[in-house]
C-alpha cells in the first residue's frame, strides 16, 4: 500500500494541472462564447449558439476521441496531455457560455437603459456597468462548472493520460485492492474539490454587495 | 492519411446497432437512477438515523469522485470481493447509481416543496405514513422536478459514452471496431457524434412533451 503513495501523488498533481489550464481555457471559450451569443450580428449569435449545442449536445469523451485519435488525419499533431486540456477545455467552455450568459442577462434591464440615457456608449455600458454585476452573479455557478469539471478530468485516463483515474485503474490492476485504490484516488479528487469550493465561496463573500 | 467519408455508410448498421445500444443502456440507467434516487431521496428526509446516515455517505462518495473512477470500481473491482458482473450490467449500475444521486438531491428539494398539509391532510384522512409518502407527497414532488431531472437525463445519455471504456459495446466502441478496421478515427467519431447529436435530440423533444404532459393546471 505504502508504495503506491508517490505515484498517487505525482497523479494527483497531473489531475490539478489539468484541472487549472481547462478551467483557464474554459473560461476564455465561455466569455468569447457569450459575448458571440449576445453580440449584435446574427453570424456571430449562430456561431454562438452552434458552438454551446454541438458541444453540450455530444459526449465529452467522443470530442477528446476525435481531436487526440482524428487530428493527425487533419493535421492536428497533440500528445495526450494537450488533447486533454484543449477538448476538456472547449467542451466545458460551451457551458460556461451559458453561465455567463445567463449571469449578463440576469442584471436588471434597467441598469443597461439607465446607463444608456446618462449617456454611455453600448460597449462603456457592457464594460462599465453590466459586466461589474454580471462577474459577482456569475461566480457560483461557474463554480459548479469547475467542480463538474474537475471530475471531468477523469476521461482523459481514456486517452492514457497518467492522472488520477489511470493510476487507480493501474495499481487496481497489480494490486488486487480495489477499493483502497478506489477511496485513495476519491479522497484526493475530494480533497482538490473540496478546497477549490472553499476558494469559490471565499471570492463569492468577497464579491458580494452587503 | 487524408479524410474520406465514403467509407462512413458501409458501417451504417453497426452504428445503428451502437446507437441502439446506447439507448438501451440510457435507457435502463435511466429507470435505474430514478427508482433508485426516489428510494434515497424518501429515505435521506425521513428514514431512521441508522440507513440516513449511511445513503448520505454513499452520496457524499459518489457526488465527489468521478464517474470513470466509479465505472472501475464496479467492473473491475467488485471481482475481488466474488461479484463478477458482466460489462453490460456494470455500466447500467455504475450509471444508474451515479445519476440516482443527483436525482435525489433534487427530489429531495421537491419533497420539501410539497405544501405540508398535503401531509397532515394524508394523515388525518387514515392514510399510513408510507402510504402517505408513496401516494401524495412522492407524486407530486417527482411532478414538480421533472425539468431537472430531464436535464440529468440528457447528461446520462452522454455519459454513457464512458461505459466503451469497461468494453460495453455501445456507440462509441462500434465506432471503435470501425476504426480498428479502416484506421480513419476522424470520420467515425464524428459519425458517432452525429449519433448522439440525433438521439440526444430526440430525447430533448421527449422530455419537453413529458414536461407539457405532467405539468400540473394552476
Amino acid at each position: 500500500m505504502l508504495r503506491v503513495y508517490p505515484f498517487f501523488l505525482a497523479a494527483a498533481w497531473v489531475t490539478i494541472q489539468l484541472s487549472i489550464y481547462t478551467t483557464v481555457l474554459g473560461l476564455i471559450c465561455g466569455s468569447l462564447g457569450a459575448a458571440a451569443r449576445l453580440s449584435r450580428s446574427r453570424i456571430l449569435r449562430f456561431v454562438g449558439a452552434a458552438y454551446v449545442s454541438l458541444f453540450r449536445g455530444t459526449p465529452a469523451l467522443i470530442q477528446l476521441f476525435i481531436l487526440y485519435f482524428g487530428g493527425p488525419q487533419i493535421g492536428i499533431q497533440l500528445d495526450a496531455f494537450e488533447a486533454g486540456v484543449i477538448g476538456l477545455g472547449v467542451n466545458i467552455g460551451a457551458y460556461m457560455t451559458e453561465t455567463i450568459r445567463g449571469a449578463i442577462v440576469a442584471v436588471d434591464r434597467g441598469q443597461s437603459e439607465a446607463a444608456r440615457t446618462l449617456g454611455l456608449s453600448r460597449s462603456e455600458t457592457m464594460r462599465k456597468v453590466i459586466l461589474p454585476q454580471a462577474a459577482r452573479l456569475m461566480i457560483r455557478p461557474l463554480g459548479v462548472n469547475i467542480n463538474a469539471l474537475i471530475k471531468g478530468t477523469a476521461l482523459v485516463a481514456a486517452i492514457s493520460v497518467v492522472e488520477l483515474t489511470y493510476t487507480a485503474q493501474r495499481y487496481i490492476g497489480s494490486t488486487y485492492k480495489p477499493f483502497e485504490m478506489f477511496l485513495l484516488a476519491g479522497v484526493i479528487y475530494m480533497v482538490i474539490i473540496y478546497v477549490t469550493g472553499l476558494a469559490i465561496s471565499w471570492l463569492d463573500r468577497r464579491a458580494r454587495i452587503s | 492519411m487524408t479524410l474520406d467519408f465514403t467509407i462512413v455508410p458501409s458501417y451504417f448498421t453497426l452504428l445503428l446497432i451502437g446507437s441502439g445500444w446506447t439507448i438501451a443502456i440510457t435507457a435502463a440507467a435511466a429507470v435505474l437512477s430514478f427508482v433508485v434516487g426516489i428510494l434515497f431521496a424518501v429515505i435521506a428526509l425521513y428514514g431512521p438515523a441508522l440507513v440516513r446516515y449511511p445513503i448520505r455517505l454513499f452520496a457524499w462518495l459518489f457526488m465527489g469522485t468521478p464517474l470513470l473512477l466509479q465505472l472501475f470500481l464496479i467492473y473491475f473491482g467488485l471481482i475481488q470481493i466474488g461479484i463478477d458482473l458482466p460489462a453490460f450490467a456494470a455500466g447500467v449500475i455504475g450509471l444508474g447509481l451515479h445519476f440516482a444521486v443527483y436525482n435525489s438531491d433534487i427530489i429531495q428539494s421537491g419533497i420539501r416543496a410539497v405544501d405540508k398539509g398535503q401531509y397532515e391532510g394524508a394523515r388525518t384522512l387514515g392514510l399510513s405514513r408510507l402510504q402517505t409518502i408513496a401516494r401524495i407527497i412522492v407524486p407530486q414532488a417527482v411532478r414538480s422536478v421533472i425539468p431537472p431531472i430531464g436535464n440529468n437525463m440528457i447528461a446520462l445519455l452522454k455519459d454513457s459514452a464512458l461505459v466503451s471504456v469497461i468494453g460495453v459495446t455501445e456507440l462509441t466502441l462500434t465506432a471503435q471496431l470501425a476504426i480498428s478496421k479502416t484506421f480513419h478515427p476522424f470520420e467515425f467519431y464524428l459519425a458517432a457524434a452525429v449519433c448522439y447529436y440525433v438521439i440526444n435530440l430526440g430525447l430533448e423533444a421527449g422530455l419537453r412533451h413529458l414536461e407539457g404532459r405532467v405539468q400540473l393546471s394552476r
